[in-house]
């Protein structure tokens, strides 16, 4: 995928934002705040990173990428929607019988979602699977796969972790969505993960801290982790749960419920008005 | 006396010839390899064998991984460690994205003895029946292990094996013919049907000859698939025979009586008895006197049957 500029890259993550928003407002329920989130990731790797063909999802050779936290599926279906996987609007029968677009990730029915999920925990192991298969095929294709940071308490996350780094993952990079927040309350108060870079260097695990919307850093990122051997890379993505949307920035009342008309005019105005770029 | 063998070394040596054949099959162990007998493959294909530790919740994932990517994994542990620690993983990240996975656990049910109930699988067929789509094989011997083998192969979609420890009676020959789905009438009869599967076939085979020698036509069908279940077959000899007894190396609840009433019920009820373990967990004992304990021997198949015969004299008046 030709590189953009960073301005055409900021365009993006913004119609991104305003069709979750969108969305999510249509649908009357979801996830706002660790979809908002994960924008400036997604935006970087579907629009600057991944080798991908919206109109031939299951191309051999693609980069494949696990949303391990699958309640930000509206964020994942507005990237592919950008991406041309299918048409934008489309994204309103978010949640919908009958939809393709499911509550949370399901790959049977939408072009361009690699794994299943929705259930916390489970995306590293089989990211680590796939990784796996790339190896053994000898392909090229790089995996990448986005943890939430409350998910991080899931004990299945480390023995993933454990298994990519014994397995010599390097064409394997994990983001934490770090964002300090779950559904009870913050992260640090739940059951603490303080240092949780240490805790994967301590794994084993090549570990890089980054401002998760800062573009630049993001891309910075990856090109070291494609540049490190051996090892799997973690991208601790440091993130404001709800980005973007003044009132959902940081606020654990956003996890897990959709704004009510007004509240979703509001949000698009902001984001629309949000030509910064 | 007749050959022995345990099933689950008819799985490692049936890996071992698939993965000569298919350069797709893989296969992972969570710390159990020489139980479960995948050590054999290991042994000659290395790099197609993946040891994930103690750790089943993340073989199940990385498997799904494996198949996403085109592979025919094959993941391995204890029932009860397979089914049980990673049911969720199963439920939703092979059988809700109906990935191409097989569970081929060993150790199923109480023969597998001295280890007692920690180690005891009596659920696991009840919990892969409950997810849709899951293909559910419980072979009763050797050559029927290897043939669901192969079969599973060229099933596309997840299958759970079950594969028993201890060596057990060799009853088929290699003439044997297995299809996933379509149940098989070792004995046919008119008086009474029995529905058995995995280690339980062989003594349902025994409690066949009692029965003989009382006077009672039993009509003997071995259920190896519990899903798809054989509705046909069955609900023929519920019409054909008027009554069934079910033998099973499992609760009563969820397994294979269960999926037989079901059917019936649905269908063509008739009287029903099951044999399996009631309401209980298992114990250490050897698996002789394991079967004996949880009422599970061919004589308590027959005295099933003959009682059920009875009733069902009485219900026609
Ligand atoms: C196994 C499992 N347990 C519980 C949930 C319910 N749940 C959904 S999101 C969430 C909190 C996740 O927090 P985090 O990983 O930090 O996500 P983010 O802040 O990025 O939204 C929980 C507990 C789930 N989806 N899966
Ligand atoms: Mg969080």
């Amino acid at each position: 995928m030709e590189k953009e500029s960073l301005d055409k890259l900021k365009e993006r993550a913004r119609r991104i934002r305003l069709q979750t928003v969108k969305s999510l407002g249509e649908a009357g329920s979801g996830h706002p705040g660790g979809s908002l989130s994960l924008v400036d990731i997604l935006t970087v790797l579907y629009f600057q990173v991944m080798h991908i063909d919206p109109k031939d999802p299951s191309w051999e050779d693609r980069d494949r990428f696990v949303l391990s936290k699958g309640h930000a599926a509206p964020a994942l279906y507005a990237t592919l929607a950008e991406a041309g996987f299918f048409p934008k609007e489309e994204l309103l029968t978010l949640r919908k019988l009958g939809s393709r677009l499911q509550g949370h990730p399901d790959r049977k029915r939408t072009p361009g979602v690699e794994m299943s999920t929705g259930s916390l925990g489970q995306g590293l192991s089989v990211a680590n699977g796939i990784a796996l298969a790339g190896k053994l095929d000898g392909k090229d294709y790089r995996v990448y796969v986005t943890l939430g940071d409350g998910e991080c308490e899931e004990g299945q996350v480390w023995e993933a972790a454990m298994t990519s780094v014994h397995r010599k993952l390097d064409n394997l990079t994990a983001f934490v969505d770090n964002n300090m927040l779950q559904i009870d309350g913050n992260v640090e108060d739940i059951k603490s993960l303080r240092n949780i870079g240490a805790r994967f260097q301590v794994f084993g695990w090549n570990v890089i801290e980054i401002d998760g919307h800062n573009m630049p850093e993001i891309a910075a990122a990856i090109e070291l982790a494609k540049a490190t051997k051996g090892k799997p890379t973690m991208i601790i993505a440091h993130t404001i749960k709800g980005k973007g949307v003044s009132y959902m920035e940081n606020a654990l009342d956003w996890h897990g419920a959709a704004p009510n008309a007004e509240l979703t005019q509001k949000a698009m105005g902001e984001l629309e008005g949000d030509v910064r770029g | 006396m007749a050959k022995k063998m345990a099933t689950r070394d008819a799985y490692g040596n049936a890996l071992v010839k698939l993965g000569e054949t298919n350069r797709n099959v893989v296969v992972l162990d969570a710390d159990l390899s020489k139980s479960t007998r995948t050590s054999k493959f290991a042994e000659k294909f290395p790099e197609r064998f993946f040891q994930m530790g103690v750790a089943e919740q993340d073989m199940m994932g990385t498997a799904a991984g494996l198949a996403v990517s085109g592979k025919i994994p094959f993941a391995s542990s204890f029932a009860i460690f397979a089914t049980g620690r990673a049911f969720e993983q199963i439920r939703n990240s092979i059988g809700y994205p109906e990935l191409n996975v097989k569970i081929a656990a060993t150790h199923g049910g109480i023969s597998v003895g001295e280890d007692g109930a920690s180690h005891q699988a009596i659920e696991d067929i009840g919990l892969m029946r409950m997810i849709p789509g899951m293909t559910v094989i419980v072979p009763a011997d050797a050559v029927e292990a290897e043939k669901a083998v192969f079969a599973a192969v060229e099933h596309q979609g997840p299958v759970y094996m079950r594969f028993g420890r201890s060596a057990v009676p060799v009853i088929f020959d290699d003439s044997y013919d297995f299809k996933i789905g379509k149940a098989v009438v070792l004995k046919d009869g008119s008086d009474v049907t029995i529905v058995a599967n995995g280690l339980m076939v062989e003594p349902a085979l025994t409690a066949y000859e009692l029965l003989k020698d009382k006077g009672i036509s039993a009509r003997l069908i071995n259920v190896h698939t519990i899903k798809p279940l054989d509705v046909e077959t069955i609900v023929s000899a519920a019409k054909e025979t008027g009554a069934i007894v079910t033998a099973e190396e499992h609760t009563v609840v969820g397994g294979l009586g269960s999926a037989v009433c079901e059917a019936l019920s649905e269908n063509y009820p008739v009287p029903v008895r099951m044999i399996g373990i009631r309401d209980r967990f298992g114990q250490s004992g050897s698996p002789e006197e394991l079967f004996r304990e949880y009422e599970m021997t061919p004589e308590h198949i027959a005295e099933a049957a003959l009682d059920i015969v009875k009733k069902k004299s009485k219900l026609r008046g």
